[in-house]
């Protein structure tokens, strides 16, 4: 325990280590992959499971199915527009994925996957791939008429198109970066003040009084991580479907 | 499933004559609290400047000209960070688009 030796030890948290004993070590097999499987099994099995009943009255499971369903659809529709369903798909797996892992991170003992920026720089890779394919597919080479504005005077070019092309190829940077910091911060935030409940705990006789303020710290971090984990998950696909959008219309 | 659609339909005037939905809002790029706001507007300045030092830095090892293209397009960067950044606020975007 990092509390014994006297230090913070907060981010160990993030290390990998093989799971499934020689077999995994062999092959590379971390938690965070094995938190990745349980994340797709259970989305799985959500939509799976709940889906099985298919009542009109949904019951509890049928219920948050169908919600996220039809969450990520609003997102889709809304920010896409026209031509934007066959998307759809892409995107709520995507969400789904980054919801799962950022929730299942919050379980004690779990490890979040979406707290590694190669786990998020990977799906922001992924993408960043999609929409410059979707784009060059529509509009083949009109394309490149994105990084040049129509009503800007020819002498500029120099400098806007370059501007333009850094700017979109910093998108898939900072949509893994805003991903990926938010849930280091949290989990860090979450184990500095845990470690100090154990170190004020051990302080004698009024330990335990002052060891409740971190305590309390943390019980109020835990519903404000649940709340990043959903909005962080929100954003990455309201600014996928963003992006998708500028891929389908253009501007 | 027609008559379910017909359904959810005149539900939906009902209780917009009801007032009983909020208008639905724009859910833009920037919907959230003021600090998620500052922190993306910062991840987008610092993105951007991040590929442009990269982008520089490489082309400079590349082309063996260190430092010139490093220090272009650093400004470059920045000037895409700044761009971002503006995107994010973008009039274009919120005041164009009907649903």
């Amino acid at each position: 325990m990092a509390a014994e030796s006297g230090s913070i030890d907060a981010l160990s948290q993030f290390e990998l280590a093989p799971v499934f004993g020689p077999v995994g070590a062999a092959v590379g097999f971390t938690q965070s992959n094995a938190h990745m499987l349980l994340a797709a099994g259970l989305i799985t099995a959500l939509l799976m499971f709940g889906m099985a009943a298919r009542a009109v009255v949904p019951g509890r499971l049928q219920s948050l199915a169908e919600s996220s369903y039809e969450f990520v659809h609003g997102i889709v529709d809304s920010q896409v527009g026209h031509g934007g369903k066959r998307f759809f798909p892409f995107v709520f797996t995507l969400f789904m994925f980054v919801l799962f892992g950022n929730m299942l991170g919050l379980f004690p003992y779990a490890f979040t996957y979406t707290s590694h920026l190669a786990v998020t720089f990977g799906l922001a890779l992924i993408v960043f791939v999609v929409i410059t394919a979707v784009a060059l597919a529509l509009h083949g080479r009109k394309f490149f008429g994105y990084f040049f504005p129509e009503g800007a005077p020819l002498w500029l070019a120099p400098i806007i198109v370059p501007v333009e092309v850094v700017s979109y190829l910093s998108r898939p940077v900072s949509l893994s970066v805003r991903l990926f910091a938010n849930m280091v911060a949290g989990h860090v935030l979450l184990k500095v003040f845990a470690t100090f409940v154990v170190m004020l705990g051990a302080l004698g006789a009024v330990g335990p009084l002052v060891a409740t303020l971190p305590l309390a710290v943390n019980v109020l971090l835990i519903g404000f991580e649940i709340l990043v984990a959903f909005l962080q998950a929100y954003v990455f696909a309201i600014l996928t479907s963003i992006y998708l959008h500028d891929a389908v219309h253009l501007h | 499933m027609a008559e379910d659609d017909g359904f959810e339909q005149r539900l939906r005037q009902a209780r917009a004559r009801q007032g009983m939905d909020p208008k639905p809002r724009l859910n833009g790029p920037l919907s959230g609290s003021s600090a998620s706001v500052g922190f993306r507007a910062g991840v987008e300045v610092v993105s951007a400047l991040v590929v442009g030092i990269a982008l520089g830095w490489y082309l400079d090892r590349w082309l063996g000209t260190w430092p010139w293209l490093f220090l272009l397009f650093f400004v470059i960067g920045s000037v895409a960070g700044v761009m971002n950044v503006y995107r994010l606020f973008d009039p274009r975007r919120s005041s164009g688009k009907q649903d």
